[in-house]
């Protein structure tokens, strides 16, 4: 079990006073206080870490969320914050003192503005069900991580998610306009707003990828999109995964950049077509999703670029999307990737090292070589062309040897990804997972500095703990200890 | 995922079976986005995944069911949403059952839920009871008015006297064992499942489907000894009797396959054709096995074996726009999903196809009985998306679909629609004045 800080007796002690406390602030169904329904909160989508909480809050409104904050504030209680559970880093693991506050509830689109192009929705919405609500119209929202069906808008700022697209439109910060937060103390603050850049600090940027550390996220502004003229996809066959590797920089290096481009390895490619029956090629060992948009003109030029790239790799097969259907069946297939390895696999650890893509070759060769040496598979599918990979480490669950082997290994694969330029995350965040690596990115004096930010929203260290930091870090005389 | 099973523990096939389920999810989540119960109450323990992992503590504990874990498990519809959104393939279906019969067999349940669930036992799959209760409610409908609108006893009561049609049509004939013959050349010999409840709810369901396929050349067996398929109370937890009327059919239908043969086995209500084909499941220990297999690969949809044999229209396009409402039992429990538009299309109808036609209308066979306040949200959303696009009529594939979401718009079963524009009678009760110069109807009607 993963190790995490004290929980706090005096909190402990006080349970049923916390729960009843609770129980003042929201509807009867909104807290849950007992351990057999508890359990089913103990874990995310990090299923390798669990620890059940105190109590789960689950408001329905902005003002409960504040009620909720300023009540475990005065109380000294830790709060978790928690959107759809989809986090792959152990953002939404408990601690066995806290509360872990659900957004789920606040799942509703609040304003759709397609002439200034914003939309406010509450933090439960899915990250699809924003697209959905303004598809009729032509429009999307950019940002689309694999979990997107399932994970929720809340939860993508707080871990600055990305996705396939992301290549093209850029991550959450780069698609968002604006905040309603709750602060520690149980303020309610709006921050940013449907206009471009606010005057004086950049509280979005901060506040985008803080992993529910600094403040609770109760509303977002979006930017939607104009939906593109058209898209198409292209899936390009390589009998290794070297020379796909390569090929990607090749592509990224000639100044083309196609709206998505993602890599799968032949565990994947086989467990993928199983689920979404995609036509994926089965002889491949390694496959490139490259997807282009624009006119039909200009997907030409631009697909006719990429595959005479292709062609210098030695492809098995270039196959281009013939229709609506088909493309969408590309799409399922990488989407549910992660789940669809639970065909060959009971459990896996999904890393999220990013890398330039100038090193992919030799990255995946050296994974390849320490998957051989430590006797664990792994099944490789990510974002090539921003260099965001997803090595998948298969284990058991039900054998302790293999799943510390697995966690050994993931933090060899992310010092290696350090060691090459890269770093630790590009979208899942550190949470749990990845927290005791944080030295090996950054410098004592850096970890300190990130500190005093943390603290300076959360002088207690209430919200989300024993997460991003590693736990046992030098004391500083201006934190508390 | 994890599981913490002793060996001993593993020596039971159903939990043998639940442990592989439970070892194939890696708790992704995905399956929460498309629950209805979720997207309702917004709490991961009325999620599928919430409710593995209840279940899966129930299991390994082995310890009584309690009250906090028969709640979200009854509170799922076992629409199966969930399985096809899963990417690991999770067998919930297998795993919620199993889940059920455990909960059966360690809890004991209030007084008054055990007496309704011992009625619906005793008369939902008999059609002659069924018809008696039917007639009964229909004379004390207008009392529901007067029940007290508070508790969930009288809820439930008055969901039921809701349910019940207003009239009951008169005992249908075309159920009885007998052989239709085809008219014309015989191209094939069905069976079909000639059920329980829909016989009695809406007759002219079976007399569609058995004069479009003689009409089609196809004869129709009615199987002596074939009866309710045991998903009723299947779904209840009760192991026995459903194996029961699931043994009672295999034997009918097995004496049929080595007698004159069959090419299929028809069925027209999909909540029956989602357990047919799992009785190769559900006798994988029993020593029908072997039978039980057979006939789960030879059960169909009645959609599924229309495109087989070439389904085409004899009338004039009607010019009418259809709502297809995909039933759960189909689409996510038998993964049929274009057989019946493509068919309803074929048969000159404009098809529309509404928003969230992947989420449950709350009928979900005594779900609407049992939890009429999540069903009652879950029809008044559906009607809405189905009202959204306009349509003359609403198709459906399952009866209690059918039965859920009638009362405004007219709702018929596909193969009513399909019949009447291959030479059969104009469905009852569709909307007055339907245009497109209808020759006038040939035969009886229903």
């Amino acid at each position: 079990m993963i190790a995490q800080y004290e929980p706090k007796p005096d909190v402990m002690a006080r349970r049923e006073q916390i729960l009843a406390g609770l129980r003042l602030l929201l509807p009867p169904t909104g807290v849950i206080g007992e351990a057999l329904r508890l359990k089913p909160y103990e874990t995310d989508g990090l299923a390798a870490y669990r620890q059940p909480p105190l109590a789960v809050a689950l408001p329905e409104t902005t003002e409960q969320v504040a009620a909720v904050m300023a009540f475990c504030h005065a109380e000294g209680v830790r709060v978790v914050p928690r959107g759809a559970g989809t986090s792959l880093s152990g953002g939404a693991l408990p601690m066995a003192d806290s509360v872990v506050l659900g957004l789920m509830r606040m799942n509703n689109i609040l304003d759709i503005n397609y002439a200034d192009r914003f939309a406010v929705v509450q933090a439960g919405v899915t990250n699809i069900g924003i697209t959905q609500a303004v598809a009729e119209r032509n429009f999307f929202y950019a940002p689309d991580p694999s979990s997107q069906l399932a994970c929720m808008i809340g939860g993508n700022v707080m871990m600055n998610s990305g996705g396939a697209h992301c290549l093209r439109y850029g991550v959450t910060a780069n698609n968002l306009l604006g905040l309603k937060i709750v602060t520690v103390q149980g303020e309610i603050i709006e921050i940013g707003g449907a206009h471009c850049d606010a005057a004086g600090y950049d509280w979005l940027g901060l506040l985008t990828g803080s992993e529910g550390q600094l403040a609770l996220v109760t509303e977002v502004t979006v930017r939607i999109l104009r939906s593109p003229e058209g898209q198409r996809a292209m899936l390009a066959a390589f009998d290794g995964i070297e020379v796909a590797g390569r090929c990607v920089d090749a592509i990224i290096s000639s100044g083309i950049i196609p709206v998505a481009l993602e890599f799968m390895d032949r565990p994947c490619i086989h467990a993928c077509e199983a689920f979404a029956h995609a036509g994926y090629p089965m002889d491949a060992e390694a496959m490139l999703i490259i997807e282009v948009e624009g006119s039909v003109a200009e997907q030409d030029d631009l697909l006719g670029r990429i595959k005479e790239i292709c062609r210098k790799f030695d492809p098995i097969s270039l196959k281009v999307s013939e229709s609506v259907e088909e493309s969408l069946a590309i799409w399922k297939g990488r989407k549910g990737a992660f789940g669809a390895v639970g065909r060959i696999s009971p459990d896996y650890l999904c890393m999220d090292g990013t890398i330039p893509t100038s090193q992919l070759a030799f990255v995946l060769r050296r994974i390849a070589e320490m998957s051989a040496a430590c006797g664990l598979a792994v099944a490789n599918v990510f974002h090539a062309g921003d260099g965001n990979l997803h090595p998948l480490i298969m284990f058991d669950a039900n054998d302790a040897a293999s799943f510390h082997a697995a966690e050994t290994f993931g933090a060899d694969i992310l010092r290696l990804c350090v060691e090459v330029g890269g770093c630790l995350t590009g979208e899942h965040g550190v949470g749990v997972e990845k927290r005791d690596l944080m030295g090996v990115q950054f410098t004592e004096i850096e970890l300190d500095q990130q500190r005093r930010v943390k603290s300076a929203f959360d002088p207690d260290w209430l919200l989300n703990p024993s997460k991003v930091f590693p736990l046992k870090l030098p004391a500083m005389a201006d934190l508390p200890a | 995922m994890q599981t913490l099973f002793s060996p001993e523990q593993l020596r039971d096939p159903d939990t043998a079976s639940s442990n592989q389920v439970l070892r194939t999810c890696v708790h992704c989540g995905f399956c929460t986005a498309t629950c209805p119960t979720f997207l309702l109450l917004g709490d991961e323990l009325d999620s599928p995944r919430g409710r593995i992992y209840l279940i899966k503590d129930m299991l390994e504990s082995g310890r009584p069911a309690t009250e906090e874990v028969v709640r979200h498990v009854d509170r799922c519809l076992s629409c199966l949403s969930c399985m096809t959104t899963c990417p690991s393939g999770v067998n919930y279906m297998h795993l919620v059952d199993h889940a059920r019969t455990y909960i059966q067999a360690t809890y004991r349940r209030p007084w008054h839920e055990r007496l309704l669930r011992d009625a619906l036992k005793r008369v939902l799959p008999h059609p002659r009871r069924l018809r008696v209760a039917l007639l009964g409610a229909s004379v004390a409908r207008p009392l529901g008015a007067l029940l007290p609108k508070r508790g969930i006893f009288f809820q439930r009561l008055r969901a039921m006297l809701a349910l019940a049609p207003a009239r009951v049509a008169p005992a249908s004939c075309v159920e009885r064992p007998q052989v239709h013959a085809a008219i014309g050349t015989r191209r094939g010999r069905v069976a079909l499942l000639a059920g329980c409840a829909q016989q009695v709810l809406a007759p002219q369901i079976n007399q569609a489907t058995i004069r479009l396929l003689t009409r089609m050349g196809i004869e129709v067996v009615v199987a002596k000894g074939a009866g309710c398929c045991g998903a009723l109370t299947h779904h209840m937890g009760l192991h026995d009797p459903a194996m029961a009327s699931a043994r009672a059919n295999i034997a009918a239908w097995t004496a049929e396959i080595d007698g004159a043969g069959l090419d299929a086995i028809v069925i027209n209500t999909s909540g029956c054709g989602t357990t047919v084909k799992d009785y190769g499941f559900m006798f994988r220990t029993e020593a029908e096995k072997p039978q039980a297999e057979t006939i789960s690969a030879l059960a169909c949809d009645i959609s599924e074996y229309l495109v087989r044999l070439g389904y085409a229209a004899t009338r004039p396009k009607p010019g009418l726009t259809v709502a297809y409402h995909a039933a759960c039992s189909l689409q996510h429990g038998q993964k049929v999903t274009t057989e019946p538009k493509s068919l309803l299309v074929a048969a000159g109808f404009t098809v529309a196809v509404p928003k969230e036609s992947h989420i449950c209308c709350g009928s979900a066979g005594t779900y609407n009985l049992m939890q009429p306040e999540i069903a009652g949200q879950l029809r008044a959303r559906k009607l809405a998306h189905l009202e959204a696009v306009s349509p003359d009529v609403i198709a459906a594939g399952n009866i209690g679909c059918i039965t859920q979401l009638s009362g405004g718009i007219p709702v018929v079963h596909t193969i009513e629609l399909l019949d009447w524009m291959a030479g059969g009678p104009e469905p009852m009760g569709m909307p007055v004045g339907v245009p497109g110069g209808m020759p006038a109807c040939v035969g009886a009607r229903g």
